[in-house]
């Protein structure tokens, strides 16, 4: 026990002997030496640690390929003056914080961006402003990364915005707590594994809040995705968890709330989709399970094609929805049960909370709708409340196979 | 003396059946007219015409000197009693005769006496909806008078009336006439129209067959009952 | 005019019909509202309901008021008061007494409990609607001489509009699904009051799915103002319209 504790004390002290002996702290200012973040890193080792100051700075495309702590002090502003990039980190354990980086390079041929990351591991970005960026920050070939808390806010600029926070071919990725607007998409992913993305606002950028592709084995939790221009695109993954999110008010044709294409075995759960003009649409997904979602006041609840298969729909809530499920022709091997539908008319004589008949999701008017999209023009008339009636009661057109035997009486608390 | 009311080469038809052809005729301020004739020989069309409420196929109607066509201030001057008289169910009687001065505007100079002679002021807090035929008849000859008119149409006044009430009637349309006024009557109780009219017109089929002074229609036809004389005069011209 | 309209007025609302109506339509929204959390999914019910009842009840009453008052109006023909004066007193006393059961009914539990865009316009669609299909009893009425006719045209508008309209629109839709039909459809929904207030409602409340659904046209239709200004201007002539005509016939009418 004693021998125990002795060593950790000697290994303790060692550590703070040896890291005071080698590591120093280089502050830039402006008016002094050394004037820029630059000149500091010249001058740094690995493990150094540089402080700036105050003031606003030149910076085209400083690389960072040292392992250092880059800390901003009062925000500082690093600006590439539409040059160049910002900054780029290459080298491992690199920390960078506090900073206001903005303004680099838009163009055709590179992606300029206002931090990247390349072929590095251990790097840590907290607490910085990135503005005006044609990328904000870029992250290729690199290992556990964590970007935290940055407030990332692109042009606005149709012809010429990228994203905002990008991976690319990296994993263990961290995106955690940041806000992302005003790019083409908000967060990108692509060829990323094992990853996570949590607690961070999409709102408001020109494509899409959350795009990622060939990314498998990553999770996507409590994010918001809002006012995106086209929603939340995920497509060729598998083992995705998304769970917690908030997709809202994606508006207008052909944009998603969540577009899924060739997605396996994912799970989708505890999301609430509210007001977009499609929350779910479904392409060429196998084996997923979309459990405890709430989905409110769209236009269309879930759109799954028909070549999807085996996908679990339980225990979600369905309210105030135009249409709650829509195909384009049988969903013969996706199962819905257990979810709650606002517009179940059926009774529960044994009070189970289960009401006592099966549940058709799919109306007669949607497969209407899916034939002839010009009867959009009879929404809510009093032929198609009727027509939807008499097949609720005596089906003959909708997929049989899409019903809910189980529906419930009440909805879940999601 | 002028015409008050002239008719000329007045045509109406409803649907295939002809309900006037070309009727003239007119009728002087003062005296009783009484217009006679079978059913559906277009008693009610002709004084619906003079009132403007059926619009003629061809011919006019002057009131005055004046066309009725598209005027209506003309109505001012005139009492009109329907066969049958309805008002809006919940209305009080009170309240119909309030509502009448209300839009004609004019609240003096009227002419109550029938209401209090048939007691209608004491019954100013029933529906109309829950009279009888008789006492909505009272209402209805009440309201002619009321404004003081020119010229009374009466539409079958005393049907329906129990003989007491035909009776105040009478008396009543005697006195309008004693202040010089035009009444024009149809009516199918001859001895009725014997005692009050003072001229006789006449409709069949849509024609007038005559119109001339009872006395002379008497003399006519050596009869002192206008019933006879009636049925002596038709079937000889028949 | 305005003491007629007066007078019609204080008639109806002294019948038990008018009240019965409102209570009908307050029962209605307030068990809507009370038994939904969802604001919006209420509105819809409301929507939905008001869309067959509005119509319906003002059609078949002001046509039944019409007919039962014919002795009233002969009555005021016979009077020193002009035709138009007498019929528009008459719409205007119908009109406002249904349209203040609408506004009290509906109108009320609507702003108590969905105050915002979409509860006001539903309020203002609940009202033109009443005031085209009072027109429409009006036309019905003046050409019909008797009342089972009357209320029988009555009623065949009434289900022409909301049932026969749509159904053949239908059935036209199935026929020529191969054709761009955008502008003949927006064009055809002109001719049927219901279907323009269904139209404004189901831009305020559907708006999601309607841009899912349609094509570049609709989206234009739809997204813009100008559905909303293209359908309320198309209510107001429908409310316009019917009512010049049965002035028009009405001037000629015999009594």
């Amino acid at each position: 026990m004693y021998l125990l504790r002795y060593i950790i004390y000697f290994t303790l002290s060692f550590f703070i002997v040896f890291g005071n002996a080698q590591a120093k702290t280089i502050v830039v200012k402006s008016g002094a030496k050394p004037q820029s973040l630059k000149e500091a890193i010249a001058m740094a080792q690995n493990g150094d640690t540089i402080v700036v100051q105050k003031g606003i700075y030149a910076s085209h495309n400083t690389v960072v390929n040292k392992s250092l702590t880059i800390l901003g002090k009062n925000r500082p502003v690093l600006d590439a003056q539409f040059k160049d990039e910002v900054l780029t980190v290459t080298a491992s354990n690199v920390k960078i914080e506090g900073f206001l980086l903005r303004n680099s390079k838009t163009g055709d041929l590179r992606d300029y961006a206002g931090l990247r990351i390349f072929g590095a591991s251990n790097v840590h970005v907290n607490d910085n402003i990135l503005e005006n960026n044609f990328f904000g920050i870029y992250i290729s070939d690199s290992h556990r990364v964590s970007v935290t808390n940055n407030k990332v806010t692109g042009n606005n600029n149709r012809r010429q915005a990228g994203n905002g926070i990008q991976a690319w071919k990296s994993d263990h990725i961290t995106i955690t707590g940041n806000q992302v607007t005003a790019h083409r998409d908000g967060i990108y992913f692509e060829f990323v594994q094992n990853s996570h993305i949590k607690d961070n606002s999409s709102e408001k950028n020109l494509r899409y809040g959350l795009h990622f592709m060939f990314s498998n084995d990553n999770s996507y939790i409590h994010n918001q995705f809002k006012n995106n221009q086209a929603g939340v695109a995920v497509m060729y993954s598998k083992r995705i968890k998304m769970q917690y999110n908030q997709f809202n008010e994606n508006w207008g044709s052909s944009i998603y709330g969540l577009l899924l294409k060739e997605i396996l075995d994912s799970q989708i759960a505890h999301n609430t989709f509210y007001k977009n003009t499609s929350a779910i649409f479904m392409e060429s997904c196998n084996r997923n399970k979309i459990y405890s979602n709430s989905f409110s006041n769209n236009g269309l609840a879930l759109r799954v094609l028909s070549n999807c298969q085996d996908n679990n729909f339980t225990l979600n809530n369905f309210k105030g929805n135009t249409f709650d499920v829509t195909t384009n022709g049988d969903l013969l091997e996706n199962h819905f049960a257990h979810n709650y539908w606002d517009k179940y008319e059926g009774y529960d004589l044994n009070k189970d909370g289960i009401g006592d008949v099966p549940f058709r999701p799919v109306s007669l008017y949607a497969q209407i709708m899916e034939r002839i999209p010009q009867s959009v023009i009879l929404m809510r008339s009093f032929i198609v409340n009727l027509l939807d009636k008499v097949e609720r009661s005596i089906p003959s057109i909708t997929p049989l196979s899409v019903k809910d035997d189980s529906p419930q009486m009440k909805p879940w608390k999601i | 003396m002028e015409n008050i009311i002239e008719v000329k080469q007045l045509k109406k038809s409803f649907g295939k059946l002809q309900v006037l052809k070309e009727v003239n005729c007119s009728f002087g301020q003062g005296g009783i007219v009484g217009i006679l004739g079978p059913n559906a020989s277009g008693k009610t069309t002709l004084i619906k015409s003079i009132l403007g409420m059926v619009i003629p196929d061809a011919g006019e109607v002057y009131f005055g000197g004046k066309p009725v066509a598209r005027s209506f201030d003309y109505k001012k001057q005139i009492g009109y009693m329907p066969q049958i008289g309805r008002y809006p169910d919940n209305m009080k009687i009170g309240e119909l005769f309030k509502m009448m001065k209300d839009l004609r505007n004019v609240h003096d100079n009227l002419d109550t006496d029938l209401i209090s002679a048939y007691g209608l002021d004491a019954m100013y807090d029933k529906a109309m909806r829950t009279l009888s035929g008789g006492t909505r008849q009272k209402v209805s000859a009440a309201l002619a008078c009321l404004f003081n008119p020119k010229v009374l149409i009466l539409d079958e006044p005393t049907a329906g009336l129990d003989p007491l009430a035909a009776e105040i009637l009478k008396d009543k349309i005697h006195a309008e006439k004693a202040k010089g006024k035009l009444i024009l009557i149809t009516s199918h109780i001859l001895t009725e129209v014997d005692e009050l009219a003072d001229d006789i017109m006449y409709l069949f089929e849509g024609n007038i067959k005559f119109h001339k002074p009872l006395s002379a229609l008497k003399a006519e036809a050596g009869e002192q009952k206008l019933g006879k004389a009636l049925t002596k005069i038709l079937t000889q011209n028949v | 005019m305005f003491k007629i309209a007066k007078y019609i007025a204080l008639d109806i609302i002294k019948s038990k019909v008018v009240m019965a109506y409102t209570l009908l339509l307050m029962a209605i929204c307030i068990s809507v509202f009370l038994t939904d959390a969802d604001v919006t999914k209420g509105l819809v019910s409301i929507t939905t309901i008001m869309l067959i009842i509005v119509p319906l009840v003002s059609v078949v009453y002001a046509t039944t008021y019409y007919f039962n008052a014919a002795e009233f109006t002969e009555l005021l023909v016979s009077q020193p008061i002009s035709r138009k004066n007498i019929l528009l007193g008459k719409y205007i006393g119908i009109s406002s007494s249904i349209l203040s059961a609408f506004l009290i009914g509906v109108g009320v539990p609507v702003l108590l409990f969905a105050f915002g865009s979409t509860g006001i316009i539903l309020i203002l669609t609940g009202s033109l609607l009443t005031l085209c299909f009072i027109s429409l009893a009006f036309l019905a009425s003046v050409a019909m001489r008797d009342k089972a006719k009357g209320i029988g045209l009555a009623l065949m508008i009434w289900f022409y509009c909301s049932i026969i309209f749509d159904g053949l629109v239908l059935v036209f839709l199935y026929a020529l699904s191969d054709y761009p039909l955008e502008k003949v459809l927006i064009a055809i929904t002109a001719f049927n009051p219901i279907d323009l207030a269904r139209i404004l409602v189901l831009l305020q409340l559907d708006i999601a799915a309607l841009m899912g659904y349609t094509g570049a046209l609709f989206q234009d239709f739809f997204g813009s103002g100008f559905g909303i200004v293209f359908s309320f201007g198309l209510l107001m002539v429908w409310f316009v319209v019917p009512l010049i005509i049965s002035l028009r016939v009405f001037r000629k009418k015999d009594l």
